[in-house]
């Protein structure tokens, strides 16, 4: 498969389908970093997980609309709102939903997986009600257009490379408000030993429901973020779903280091693949060499040395 | 607990003779050949419910693959048909002769080597049973011998359905595609197609149905059974004590595969098609449902859930569209939070107290009777 190309095309392929891996891996690294928080840290399976992140891109789209009726001037940053406002409003909904339904549930985390597909399932007929079943799409700020070339064969997008900034951007904001903050000191002792947490003062209800309003907020940055790179249905979260999944278990469910990792080395064989193989072959290939890899090491790749 | 020496203790009996009367004889009486083979349709998937019975509600392994044995039951049984229907007769005006259409229409001259053998009727069945089987004995093995279970093996259950999805939509040369394998006319020269054979295939269903309830009802008696429970309780003392959990685990997730493989052989017998879409995770999920509404503890409740659940289905998506996923998640979530045994919980909890005081009114000294009535307890996750 490699033999009509020269090796400098081979170099650029590589580097072209690398930098449309880094866009995928930068979709896949928030909407796991959100899930990694869910699913690693509490234990819940929300498999809502990719309506939150539509919700987000909702809101983003909305936001531009509004910006492009009533403030045009503003227009080339309304991005920045619109990503606040869909972390609130994504958020917001995640703390309601832990309210009325998770919090009954952490003992069952089965069970958590049957009661959020109802809730996607609802929430994708709402979107539908009110957005309509067709896709959106949100216009670009004119900065935000063309290309960057780097050399005469490799040229990247300039929104790629933004939300690629981005995703650094709330990684690092994640990592250090989970390991560096008071807050995040709270999450991780509720989650090694509730009981304890509770025995020395922390309030552990008030820590869950903002730990999962965190995750899905995170999620809503997510699905903003995605509106730069694609559109918005009332299903395309589920499109997503399980392959995020697999990048949480894959990294290992507890730790980030381990789930950027393996969000990079899932869509870095994909995309590349995805050049030589057709799409579909691709994904196949690659899913069906994650879950081989987690049938030999069940715990991911890094797994946190943690006695039970 | 008492352990029965009867088969069916007496309300499980009762829960038989209607289940019986309604499929045997109340329904096939009471609706025309249309209605009919929808409810054939449905109770396909009561095979799956049974089997999501003994794996997740007596196993406590929730697979969210089930899907994917569906499938390959299901597309066994429609490479079979699709064979005999591509007939070089009736497929005079293909470049090839002799394949199935979609296979022509996809550029491909010759039978692949995997479908040769899908000629003979014994091979096919031997292979709805065996290739689901083997198939959950591969990822059982892998999965249960490495003590990965919960959470970790629903997702990657569910991975695997995505994964037979995007393969069965992409291979369209091989597989029909997203469109699946339509057309499907005869068996062994019997056509299955009018009102008749639909009749009867509905009958054979039902007895096929009869005969998973019953072996179901035989594993759940039976010691095996018991090690069930007592390993979705604490499976670490069931380990102690000497068995070997993973095997006790995969030999209910295969049960659970081949009773699925067998609702989707008769689903493309019954509904003269398959497709991917009843592979993937969607309808892996739903089928969950089916169980969880019928109650997980229970065999019955399984057939029922599958039943109403269809049944709402159908009927709320033909009239309100808009409204059937917000009753479907509204159902997945009351029946998650208010009803964890489903509909046999209520019966359970609420229905046969009344019943049992009737009777024990009337006839006081069958009062001790009620004991047997104990359901095994609900799970504690």
């Amino acid at each position: 498969m490699f033999g009509d190309y020269s090796l400098g095309d081979l170099g650029s392929i590589f580097v072209m389908q690398g930098f449309a891996g880094l866009i995928l891996f930068s979709v896949y690294v928030l909407m796991a970093l959100g899930l990694a928080i869910i699913f690693g840290q509490m234990g819940v399976i929300n498999m809502a997980h990719g309506e939150f992140m539509i919700l987000g891109a909702y809101v983003t789209w909305m936001t531009s609309n509004l910006f492009q009726t009533y403030l045009p001037n503003l227009f080339s940053g309304y991005f920045f709102l619109a990503m606040i406002l869909a972390f609130v409003a994504s958020g917001a909904l995640g703390m309601l939903v832990e309210w009325v339904l998770i919090r009954h549930l952490y003992k069952r985390p089965l069970d958590t997986l049957l009661a959020t597909w109802g809730l996607s399932l609802m929430l994708q007929q709402a979107y539908r009600s009110v957005f309509g079943a067709r896709e959106v799409g949100v216009e670009l700020p004119q900065w935000m257009l063309g290309s960057l070339h780097v050399t005469d064969s490799i040229e990247v997008p300039i929104n790629g490379v933004f939300v690629m900034c981005l995703t650094v951007l709330i990684t690092v904001c994640v990592a250090y408000v989970m390991y560096k903050s008071r807050w995040g000191r709270q999450v991780r002792a509720v989650v090694q030993n509730r009981i304890m947490a509770g025995a020395v003062g922390i309030n552990t209800e008030k820590v869950d429901r903002y730990t999962f309003g965190l995750g899905c907020g995170i999620a809503g940055v997510a699905g903003s973020a995605f509106t730069m790179i694609g559109s918005t249905g009332p299903t395309s979260g589920q499109l997503y779903i399980v392959d995020t999944f697999l990048v949480v278990v894959f990294g290992g469910a507890a730790s980030l280091l381990g789930t950027i990792a393996s969000a990079f080395s899932i869509s870095q064989t994909q995309s590349t693949l995805e050049f030589f193989l057709s799409g579909s072959m691709a994904k196949v290939l690659t899913l069906l060499a994650v879950v081989g890899i987690l049938m030999l090491r069940p715990q991911g790749l890094f797994a946190l040395k943690v006695r039970k | 607990m008492v352990v029965n020496s009867r088969f069916f203790n007496r309300s499980e009996l009762i829960g038989f003779i209607v289940l019986a009367a309604v499929l045997f004889v109340i329904l096939p009486l009471s609706l025309d050949v249309f209605r009919l083979n929808l409810v054939a349709k449905y109770l396909t998937y009561a095979f799956v419910a049974i089997g999501l019975v003994l794996c997740w509600g007596y196993g406590g392994i929730l697979s969210l693959g089930q899907g994917v044995f569906f499938g390959l039951g299901g597309y066994c049984m429609a490479m079979f048909l699709k064979l005999e229907a591509s007939s070089v007769e009736n497929t005079k005006i293909q470049s090839t002769p002799g394949i199935p259409d979609f296979m022509d229409w996809n550029q491909i001259t010759s039978l692949p080597l995997f479908w040769q053998p899908f000629h003979s009727l014994s091979f096919t069945i031997l292979a709805i049973i065996l290739v689901p089987g083997l198939f959950a004995l591969i990822i059982g093995t892998a999965m249960f011998k490495r003590r990965v279970g919960g959470t970790y093996f629903a997702i990657i259950t569910q991975a695997v359905a995505a994964i037979l999805t995007i393969l069965i939509v992409g291979q369209q040369g091989y597989t029909g595609g997203i469109n699946g394998m339509t057309d499907l006319r005869t068996l062994k020269g019997w056509d299955i197609r009018p009102d008749h054979a639909k009749v009867i295939l509905y009958f054979v269903e039902v007895v096929l149905l009869f005969a998973c309830i019953g072996i179901a009802q035989f594993i759940r008696l039976t010691k095996l059974g018991r090690i069930l429970v007592a390993m979705r309780e604490q499976e670490d003392r069931v380990r102690f004590s000497g068995y070997s959990v993973a095997n006790f685990k995969i030999f209910a997730f295969c049960m659970a595969a081949i009773f699925a493989a067998i609702g989707g052989a008769m689903f493309a017998l019954n509904v003269g098609f398959m497709s991917p879409s009843f592979v993937g995770i969607v309808p892996s999920i739903e089928m969950v449902i089916y169980t969880a509404v019928g109650g997980r503890m229970s065999i019955f409740g399984a057939v029922w859930g599958s039943i109403l659940v269809n049944f709402a289905k159908t009927s709320l998506s033909e009239s309100f569209p808009q409204l059937w996923l917000f009753g479907l998640g509204a159902l997945f979530i009351a029946v998650v939070l208010a009803f964890p045994n489903g509909l046999s919980g209520i019966w359970a909890d609420y229905v046969q107290p009344r019943i049992d005081r009737l009777f024990a009114s009337r006839k006081p000294k069958s009062a001790a009777w009620t004991d047997d009535s104990v359901a095994d307890g609900a799970p504690a996750e």
